[in-house]
């Protein structure tokens, strides 16, 4: 069966386009073909800095052919429809049309549509012009000539030339014969642009990959990262070092290059003075190099470079001028470096804070000022919970984005609290603030650490609930993939922070009272901005101006809504985390369906870690059961009875079996130790209180019938039923959790 | 490669730049000198800005100095001027072998591409003061970026049909590479020794001192609000004054042009001098723009505009 090879050919595609390009090519000839009846066996694609390549293998020759009966009017229609039939059928004469009948149309016409398969060549040479115009690419342009018509073909960058051949492993292959804006596809690639620019003519993917190689370009973009890989650990290993691994790096590496070949450059020692992670920065950002590691852990005052070819020097130079580079970059480093430290131990007071005033958080939640003061007033509150030292998780919130006002962070911002971090310390401050710059960040992600120190717990909180809180007021929420200010991952930061350090935090209440501390200095800054309005307006229209703001002005201290909406996102991040980690998420649903707010996040999980536990017991197994059938019962009686019919209490008095009289002793002690073990809360304990109930609650259901003849019987038999619902509710309603 | 020292573009500054001039001359490119207005860059000349426009060949390359208030160190950085110099060619429509002409250039004032390492990494290029964009690279040779390419999509509002492409060479930086040296004042300007030998730190030490001093401190800021504001005004006035009746072509773009550049130098030395805060900045460059993308409209409307 014959194959596909496409190659587009182009100048230098960004590194960061070139996997996922590689794979939208692949999907959409592979979807097309597929659409079109032809069903391949395999198809890859490649990207390298300068091709996007293709193949697919075990395609038919040719489409296979398909018949279609088309139904037409019936015999003796109106001409109209005669002829519009005809036309729509590709017939030239009625008489091509078969005659069938039908016992309730009667006769009518039929035409046959036979459609050969076409040979796969033809189909590739009509869809791959569209593919590659329409091209999804996430930047494209225009070039050359032919930019100067409308509707000239876009690629990433120039597309060179293209190569598009289709045959069988056993014959030559032919050219698929199509052409995109000139350029017309054909059988030739080019090598290397500097070691071998010459033109190769290639039949299909085996020839092509062996004679790319031999033209020094390394196809396959994994194995390029595996070759920098091991190459790099060779070197650094030769020196008795160890590479300090960048996987991202790694990946853009690799599509910088067609031909890669690892060189060891040094720097002074003296630049080690600047912190590791600003040297990693530096020469990862700029100069795309991996640094290195000592034994003992530190760096290394080397570093390795991926060029592109094999220098006639044996790359001499070009270590050299990487070492110039890298000398001029740590240069600057250092400099900045040694400035802010120069700024922090100067300015011990953060007067240069005040610069917070000018830079805008965000458009609609005022300056970076303004939110650092928010944050500290949240950390204020939060004390009472973290048990953190007010004083300290004052300054730490005060200082923890002073970092981003530092040369370095402006330089390599993804230093950022780490710096705060280092600053912090060299200056003195107590090791929780200095550590709090930094983890305030914390966690960045479901799998990051969560702080343990308290300073740090309790800004990280402030940090993320001032986030959520801000942006929920200003339905900015996120919506489907789009999240663009990582509101889920703060939310789901929040609940980590709050379950992993075992925090009783009433969430509720304190986003009520930062929600309102929020929408009063927004609207402070509105009425300021009203009253200059009224001033400017003097005197004659200053009533009707007045009127038209104070609706603007009321509009933004609105009644904080969104807070429970806010509530039920943290619900929703929460059955995700748990999810996540295995634990059934029907279980949050029957735990927070017990009718309180459940704003308390570390109850919630502790909740359905208690509830999760009993279910897995025997007693547990089985109460789940009786519980549900008591629930299906009441359900189908409260539909003759009515809604609440049998909620007041069973009267003693009217308990006849033993079973039942069983039940309601075991009933009112399980719901008291419930209540009280709830209160505590001692969750172990109130399960153990359901647990109780189970042996009762069997043996209720063997022994008696619960609608009984006497009405007065049956009404006390489901009111003891609903007290189980009731008392078991306490718990978690039983009939969301599924088996 | 047997010139003289003086014109040898591994020996002296000068060197590189007549280098470079002869061999985009032999390129068919028309060799002009530069804008006589302070720019911060080679595209802000006429002869790119506004010739990247309409459907004309241009093909032009010049020196240009640039100046940048905001980079000025007292000449104390060996590295960053507040004036220097780049070598910008600019071709419309893009040649088919544009990437094939530039690493010529190169291969022309020294670089071997079998020692050294060049590459094309990607760099998006905008100006939001030109109203501008496009596609291309910064190009490395051995870690070090040594030009800047990009294929114009737009310029000054307007779509470039057809699209132009543009190269801009730190000639500082790549002069301080072929001559090995780490400080650019250090950098052999005439290319001759001893006594007789002019470095670039001779010809611009002072100057690199005492505009930052100008441009940091005594830059009179009510001056330049004043200059900006009137720079703007003239230039959308002028414009104004040029409009012709439909069908007639377009009569006074390169004087509002230059307004435009006025107000822009004006704005950076207002910027350097710390006196427009971070909100006002924005609405700044957006004034700019504004110019830009009134005279390019307008300039297509003129004969050299395709109009």
């Amino acid at each position: 069966m014959p194959d596909l090879l496409l190659e587009l050919f182009s100048e230098e595609i960004p590194a960061r386009m070139q996997r996922q390009a590689a794979e939208d090519l692949k999907k959409l000839v592979t979807n097309a073909l597929v659409d079109r009846g032809l069903v391949y066996e395999g198809a890859k694609a490649f990207a390298t800095p300068r091709r996007l390549a293709l193949t697919i293998v075990g395609l038919p020759v040719r489409q296979p052919d398909t018949r279609e009966e088309k139904k037409g009017p019936r015999v003796g229609s109106p001409d109209q429809a005669v002829q519009g039939f005809l036309k729509s059928a590709g017939l030239a004469d009625i008489a091509q049309a078969k005659i069938e009948s039908d016992p309730k149309k009667g006769e009518f016409y039929v035409a046959i549509i036979e459609k050969p398969g076409r040979p796969t060549i033809e189909v590739l040479a009509e869809i791959l012009p569209g593919i590659i115009r329409g091209f999804p690419w996430p930047k494209s342009m225009r070039w050359g000539a032919a930019s100067a018509s409308p509707g000239s073909l876009r690629w990433v960058r120039p597309l060179r030339s293209i190569l598009a051949t289709f045959g069988a492993e056993t014959e030559d292959t032919e050219i698929v014969p199509f052409e995109v804006d000139g350029l017309k596809a054909g059988n030739i690639t080019y090598g290397h642009r500097f070691m071998k620019p010459d033109a190769i003519t290639v039949r299909r993917f085996d020839d092509y990959v062996t004679k790319l190689e031999a033209a020094k370009v390394v196809l396959d973009a994994d194995r390029r990262k595996e070759i920098i890989k091991a190459d790099a650990q060779n070197l650094a290993f030769a020196q008795g070092l160890e590479l300090v691994e960048d996987e991202g790096l790694l990946e853009e590496v690799a599509g910088l290059v067609e031909w890669p070949v690892v060189l060891m450059g040094a720097f002074e020692e003296a630049f080690l003075d600047v912190p590791a992670e600003v040297i990693r920065a530096t020469i990862r950002a700029n100069q795309k190099c991996f640094v290195l590691r000592k034994s003992d852990g530190s760096l290394a005052n080397r570093f390795l470079l991926t060029a592109n070819i094999e220098a006639k020097d044996g790359g001499a130079i070009i270590i050299g001028g990487n070492e110039r580079v890298i000398r001029a970059r740590l240069s600057d480093a250092k400099f900045f470096w040694e400035t802010d430290k120069r700024v922090w131990a100067e300015d011990r007071d953060f007067k240069r804070l005040e610069k917070f005033r000018n830079v805008t958080f965000h458009e609609k939640l005022g300056s970076q000022w303004d939110r650092i003061e928010r944050i500290r007033a949240l950390a204020k509150e939060l004390c009472a919970v973290t048990g953190a030292d007010p004083n300290e998780v004052d300054l730490a919130a005060r200082i923890c984005k002073a970092d981003l006002l530092t040369e370095v962070v402006g330089e390599f911002p993804e230093v950022q609290g780490f710096m705060g971090r280092i600053y912090a310390g060299q200056i003195g401050l107590p090791a929780s603030v200095a550590a709090a710059c930094e983890e305030h960040y914390k966690p960045v992600g479901p799998n990051d650490r969560v702080p343990t120190d308290k300073v740090s717990v309790t800004v990280a909180l402030a940090d993320k609930l001032d986030t959520l809180v801000g942006f929920w007021a200003i339905d900015e929420k996120p919506t489907g993939s789009k999240d663009p200010y990582a509101l889920r991952r703060a939310a789901l930061g929040v609940i980590r922070l709050v379950v992993e350090n075992g925090l009783r935090l009433a969430v509720i209440r304190l986003l009520r009272i930062h929600d309102v501390q929020l929408r009063m200095t927004l609207a402070h800054k509105t009425i300021a901005k009203r009253q200059s309005v009224i001033d400017a307006a003097g005197t004659g229209k200053a009533n009707s101006v007045a009127l038209v703001l104070d609706k603007l002005v009321l509009g933004d201290v609105e009644a904080p809504a969104g807070i429970w909406d806010l509530l039920s996102f943290f619900h929703d991040r929460l059955k995700v985390m748990l999810r996540d980690s295995g634990a059934r998420h029907d279980l949050v649903d029957a735990v927070l369906a017990n009718g309180e707010a459940n704003d308390d996040l570390l109850l919630v999980v502790r909740r359905v870690e208690a509830l999760g536990k009993f279910l897995e017991t025997e007693d547990g197994k089985s109460l789940l059961a009786g519980a549900k059938r008591a629930t299906n019962i009441l359900r189908a009686e409260e539909k003759k009875d009515g809604e609440g019919a049998f909620e007041a209490a069973s009267d003693p008095a009217l308990l006849t079996e033993e079973s039942e009289k069983a039940l309601h002793a075991a009933l009112s002690r399980a719901g008291e130790a419930a209540m009280v073990a709830l209160e505590k809360p001692d969750y172990e304990a109130a399960m153990r209180a359901m647990a109780s109930l189970r042996a009762p609650v069997d043996a209720f259901f063997d022994a008696v019938m619960v609608n009984a003849d006497d009405p007065a019987i049956r009404k006390n038999r489901l009111a003891l039923l609903a007290t189980l619902r009731r008392v078991t509710r306490q718990v978690a309603d039983f009939t969301k959790i599924a088996g | 490669m047997s010139v003289p020292a003086p014109l040898d573009p591994t020996k002296s500054f000068q060197g590189l730049i007549l280098t470079l001039q002869n061999f985009w001359a032999s390129k068919g490119c028309v060799i002009l000198q530069p804008y006589d207005m302070e720019v911060g860059a080679g595209t802000f000349h006429p002869a790119t800005t506004l010739r990247a426009l309409g459907p004309k060949a241009w093909n032009a390359a010049y020196v240009q100095p640039s100046r940048r208030p905001k980079d000025g160190r007292y000449g104390e950085n060996p590295n960053r001027f507040q004036h220097y110099y780049q070598y910008q060619v600019i071709l419309k429509p893009s040649p088919p072998n544009l990437q094939e002409l530039y690493l010529e250039s190169l291969y022309a004032i020294g670089i071997d591409p079998a020692l050294h390492d060049l590459r094309f990494v990607e760099d998006d290029w905008e100006s939001p003061t030109l109203g501008a964009w496009g596609l291309g690279w910064e190009c490395w040779c051995d870690g070090m970026e040594v030009s800047q390419f990009t294929y114009f999509q737009q310029v000054a509002g307007q779509e470039c049909a057809p699209v132009a492409g543009e190269l801009t060479y730190g000639l500082e930086r790549l002069a301080m590479y072929l001559q090995g040296v780490d400080n650019g004042f250090e950098l052999n300007f005439n290319g001759l020794e001893g006594d007789r030998k002019v470095t670039y730190g001779d010809v611009f030490r002072q100057a690199e001192e005492e505009y930052s001093r100008h441009n940091f401190e005594y830059a009179d800021t009510e001056k330049l609000f004043r200059n900006f504001s009137e720079a703007e005004k003239e230039c959308l006035a002028l414009l104004k004054a040029g409009e012709r009746p439909e069908g007639e072509r377009h009569a006074q773009v390169l004087p509002a042009y230059d307004q435009c550049i006025k107000a822009s130098h004006a704005f950076n030395l207002l910027d350097a001098r710390g006196v427009i805060s971070v909100t006002e900045r924005q609405s700044y460059i957006l004034r700019v723009r504004e110019l830009a993308k009134a005279c390019g409209s307008a300039w297509v409307k003129t004969e050299a505009g395709g109009a």
